[in-house]
This record gives C-alpha cells, structure tokens and sequence, in this order.
C-alpha cells in the first residue's frame, strides 16, 4: 500500500500562509491601539478617524461613482461587441477579437501615458470626464471575454429558433440573447468594476488635481508612512472584495442552473 | 393532384469554396409528407434552412404558397422549423417556450395559454407546461420542440432529423407518434433524414440527395423497387450491382443481357451492344433446382448467415463474382454450402441504374 504523506497540505498551507500572512498583519494593525508596532490593545479608532477623513471620504465616493460609470459603459459596449462580432462571420474576426484583449496584455504604465498623450492632444480637461474614458476603456475587454466565451457555448440553433418564430433582430437579443448572457455580463461587469476601483497607474495618469481616487488617496498616505488609518481603510476594502468575489460566485452558479453547455473560464492575464 | 405549397427554383449555394447545393429544384404538394433522404454532407439540411430563410441561396427562387420569399428574413415566413438540437429556450419553461411564436403575434395572453394546453395534449404532456427544459428527457424535449412550432399552424413544417438524438425504440414511437399528428392537422412536413427506414416508413414521398442535387423523386415504393441510379440503389436498402451487356431486346419488353458468362433478363429498353449496370435487390434474387423466369445463372451456394429473420447466402457465380441473396429465415429453399443450383429474378426486378457514358 502506498505511504500517505501529509506534503500535499504543508503545501497548500505554505502558499496560503504566504498570501493572506501579509494581509492579516494590516488587519490586525487597524485595530491595534498605537501607531508602533507592537500590541497595545484593541481600538476602534483608527476606524472612527477613517470615516472623519473628509479626503478620503471624498475620494472613496469618487472611485464608486468612477467604477460604476465606466464598468456599466463598458458592460454595454463589450456586450453589444461581443453578440455583434459572434453573429458574422468576416475576414480577420480572429484578429479583431485579438486586438480586442491588447488593453488587458498592454503594461499599464504605457496605457497610461498613452491616455494622457491622448486626452492632451484632444485638449480635454483632465478629471473625471477622462478618468471615465480611460477606465471604460481597460474594462470592455473583461466583459467582451466573458460574453463571448458565453456564446460560444450556445447553440446557434436556438437563436435561429427564435427568428424562425418570428423574432426580428431586436426581439431576438433581448428576449434570448440577453437573457442567456445576462450572468456572464454581470460577472464580467463586477470584474471589471474591481479592477476600476483598485487601478492606480492608469488613474494616476488621466486624473486631474481636483479629482482624487481611493487608490491615489492611499498611494499619497503612504508617502508619509503607513498610518493605521490606512490599514482600517485597507481593511474595510479587502471586506468589500469578499463581498464582490461572493457575488461574483453567486452569478457564476445562476449562470451554471440556466442551462447550455458551461462555457469554459476565460483567461484573463494578471493586471500589473 | 394537389395544389403546390412551396416550390423551390434551380437553388444554387456555395460555402466559400465547396458547393452546397447545384440546381435544386423541388415541388411540395399541399399537406404531403416530403422527406429529403441522404448522407450527411449531401445538402439537404442545407436546403432546409434556405426554405426556413436561416441561409441565403446564391441564386434560385423560393415559393411559398405562390409567393416569392427568397428574399424575406425567416421571421417572416410563414414556416417553421424543428430543430435537430431541439432548441429550446433554456431560460423559459416549457409553456413559454410553445407560446413564443403566438406572444410575437400579439396574441391575447388568455388566447396564447388555451392554445399551449391544447398543444400541450397533443403531444401527450399535458401538466408539464411549468417545467423547465432541462427537467425534460429527450423524447420531452422533442414534443416540445414539435409543438413550439406547429401551435403556429404554419403553412410547412420543416424537420430537421428531429429523431436524430433518440434512442431506437423511442424513435420508432415518435415516427408512428409524427405520421399520426401530421396526418391529423394536414400540416404539410418537410422532414430531413438519413435513415432510410424512417425515411420509407413515413413519406408520402421520398426525394433522394447527393452532393448538392435531387437524384430521385418519388413514393417510398418508387424509389426503392424502382432506383434510378446506382447511388439510390446503393444508399436504400442492399442491391446486387451487376454490370452487363444488351444482346437481345426481347418482345415482351424485357432485355435479354450477357453476364458473368450468362444470361440473364432485366426490365427496360437499350440496343444490343449496349453496357448497362443494373440494380438487383438482394432478396428479390431466387435460387433453386428450375428457374421461373426462362432465364438462370449456374451458381455456388458459398455460404450462409442467419441474421434473425433474414437469411443471407453468398452465392458464387462462374466467373468468380458473388451476389448476395436476403430470404426468409424459414422457407426459403435451402440449399447447402458448396451445392449447385439456378440464379434467377423476376426480370421487372432488375433495374437499369447505369448506361454506359452516362456515369
């Protein structure tokens, strides 16, 4: 009989202790009573300072409003992208589809300073008009993915049904298409919303003085050291990461219970 | 006869560079059943979605009920298609799914679920109009699929290999099931197959494909007793191909031919001389001790399979070539293996399926 070793689960406990060690250290700072480093007893005030923060405050609802803005902009524009290029068939769709994806593969650094070149040239005020831009443009990808990985699990007979019933283009894609994508969509749109609301580089970039984002806010705090403010801030956003990838699994299972072939898990390439 | 419902015009269609279908033309008698029989490859699902609009023909026209639709999107014919897959919305249940087609007419809602349980009679699953499509077995799946569309009453119904899917016994019940229904609502059916005894067992006619074209045309009886090219005779049922040569034509109308260092008779006209394939089915060959036909080959019995009702004997002729004999399992004269005995046919049953430079 084969010996059973317990490498297996050191294993998986050394990359899980290697990933979440860093990030239940910040955890427990937010609520240590001291700014040094060493347990002085449970507080929540680096909470309650938090939420006094005007600034930060500020630009927490500017990164909401930004991230909703442009990942609902790019649900529909990917959406529409992706039913759009899925229906013909043309010469050089594979490459479409490619250059599609080149945001998500472009290092960030040099999407950045493409945008401010950009808006620059158009001579557009820099705040959040163009944040807005730039930021639907780096989501439309992970919808366009997600959707398009989703149809390509459908079976086409069942849209021609539709027509064949007497369904006009329009009638087809809202009472068939969407609903069958509709879970694909949403996954793809909270994608997309996380990774507007956690982008530095590129808001770094086509952000304006007056306009501040959450992740600006905290990069510039902590240019004068880590306060524990920022590790309740860290905090309260790694909560609401929890609470979106549990969405995210929510729609994933909506998505399994409708039926179809369950489209195969899109690749998505790392971001920074 | 009846009146044409559709008819279809010397359709031409070509995917990039393969030709699809090559001068289709085709007439569809009011309330018939049609079936297009073929292998896979040979256009006939291709024709189908070109009458149900889903693909354009390059050149050609379609009639239906004297109208010219070539040009109109498929929600706008008034035709309606049962899909191979099935089809069915996943994401609506099984009474949405059949009162699709009447909600896109505007139909009153009260309206729309009358005619949905009375669908939902006909094909025998009454009560099941809450479920969901992925609750369903197959054959649910396909009664489904049959009656979303024929609760449009539409002019033709198109099937594309809709048994495909199911297992033997459950499609002999929905062929019998199909007959039964389109015979009751006079719906004329254009019914896609390449099973042969689907195809004999439900057409009033049968017409036969091969790369992009109609071969044959005609009543299940027709195209199988009467194939008109070896294609057919090779596809239905099993033949004996014989290549033969004319020497006399005889006055009542039968040919006297030379083969296999023989003679033999076939139904037809030619001229002496001439070389002719002709199709022989495999249990309208007799063999024994005295021929009936005023014609006999010497033969071989080479051996005998039993395959249930059947029995096959492998005869051997003169010359070395074998023909293939399909009789009853029981009363059939059996001769043993390695005796000799006469080859004949019933001379209407040999069929000229070929004439020399003809291909």
């Amino acid at each position: 009989m084969k010996k059973r070793t317990f490498l297996p689960e050191c294993y998986i406990l050394l990359v899980l202790l290697l990933l979440y060690l860093p990030i239940a250290v910040v955890v427990a700072y937010s609520f240590n009573d001291t700014k040094l480093f060493h347990w002085a007893g449970f507080t929540f005030d680096w909470y309650g300072k938090l939420m006094r923060n005007r600034s930060i405050i500020d630009a927490f609802f500017n990164s909401l409003k930004l991230a909703a803005l442009s990942s609902l902009s790019a649900a529909v524009l990917g959406t529409v992208g992706a039913v759009g290029v899925s229906r013909r068939h043309f010469r050089g769709r594979a490459s479409l589809e490619n250059l599609s994806l080149i945001p998500i593969m472009v290092p960030e650094i040099i999407l950045g300073m493409a945008y401010l070149a950009f808006f620059s040239f158009l001579r557009l005020p820099m705040g959040m008009l163009t944040l807005t831009l730039a930021h639907t443009t780096f989501c439309v990808p992970y919808i366009f993915v997600n959707v398009k990985a989703r149809l390509t699990g459908l079976d086409p007979a069942i849209t021609e049904a539709a027509r064949d019933l007497g369904a006009g283009g329009i009638r087809v894609f809202f009472d068939i298409t969407l609903p069958l994508i509709l879970p694909s969509v949403m996954s793809g749109t909270l994608l997309a919303f996380a990774m507007s609301m956690d982008d530095v580089i590129i808001s770094f970039f086509t952000t304006g003085v007056q306009t501040n984002t959450l992740p600006l806010q905290v990069y510039s705090m902590l240019k004068t050291g880590v306060t524990p403010e920022v590790n309740a801030l860290c905090t309260v956003m790694l909560g609401a990461v929890f609470l979106l990838v549990a969405v995210g699994r929510l729609a994933a299972s909506l998505r399994r219970g409708l039926g179809g072939s369950a489209p195969k898990p899109p690749q998505f390439f790392e971001k920074n | 006869m009846a009146e044409t419902i559709l008819s279809l015009q010397n359709i031409h269609k070509t995917f990039g560079t393969a030709e699809a279908l090559s001068g289709v033309s085709l007439e569809v008698e009011q309330g018939e059943f049609l079936t297009l029989l073929g292998p896979s490859g040979c256009g006939k699902t291709t024709t189908l979605r070109i009458i149900a609009g889903l693909e354009s023909p390059d050149s050609g026209r379609v009639l239906l009920q004297g109208q010219d639709v070539t040009d109109w999107e498929p929600n706008r014919r008034n035709v309606n298609t049962v899909f191979q897959s099935y089809a069915l919305f996943p994401h609506m249940n099984v009474a949405k799914n059949i009162g699709y087609g009447l909600r896109l007419k505007k139909t009153p809602k009260p309206e729309i679920s009358r005619r949905v349980e009375e669908m939902l009679e006909l094909v025998q699953l009454p009560g099941y109009g809450g479920r969901m499509p992925n609750q369903l077995s197959g054959g649910q799946r396909q009664r489904v699929a049959i009656a979303r569309a024929i609760v449009n009453d539409p002019a033709v119904l198109l099937l594309d290999e809709p048994l495909g899917a199911l297992d033997l016994q459950l499609r002999r019940q929905m062929q019998t099931e199909l007959k039964a229904l389109q015979k009751d609502l006079g719906i004329t059916f254009i019914y896609i197959t390449h099973d042969q005894e689907e195809a004999l067992n439900m057409s009033d006619r049968i017409g036969i494909m091969n790369a992009g074209k109609i071969l044959q045309l005609g009543t299940p009886d027709d195209v199988y007793e009467r194939p008109q090219t070896r294609f057919a005779a090779e596809f239905i049922g099993q033949s004996n191909i014989l290549h033969a040569s004319v020497e006399q034509v005889c006055a009542d109308g039968t040919l006297l031919l030379s083969f296999a260092g023989g003679r033999v008779k076939a139904a037809g006209t030619g001229h002496p001389g001439e070389k002719l394939v002709l199709s022989v089915r495999t249990e309208r060959v007799r063999f024994g001790a005295e021929s009936q036909y005023g014609f006999a080959l010497p033969g071989t019995v080479k051996a005998h399979s039993y395959t249930g009702g059947m029995l096959r004997t492998t005869l051997l002729l003169p010359d070395g070539q074998e023909l293939t004999v399909n009789g009853m399992g029981g009363g059939h004269s059996r001769a043993g293996v390695g005796e000799s005995v006469q080859v004949y046919w019933n001379p209407a049953c040999a069929v000229i399926v070929e004439r020399e430079g003809t291909p």
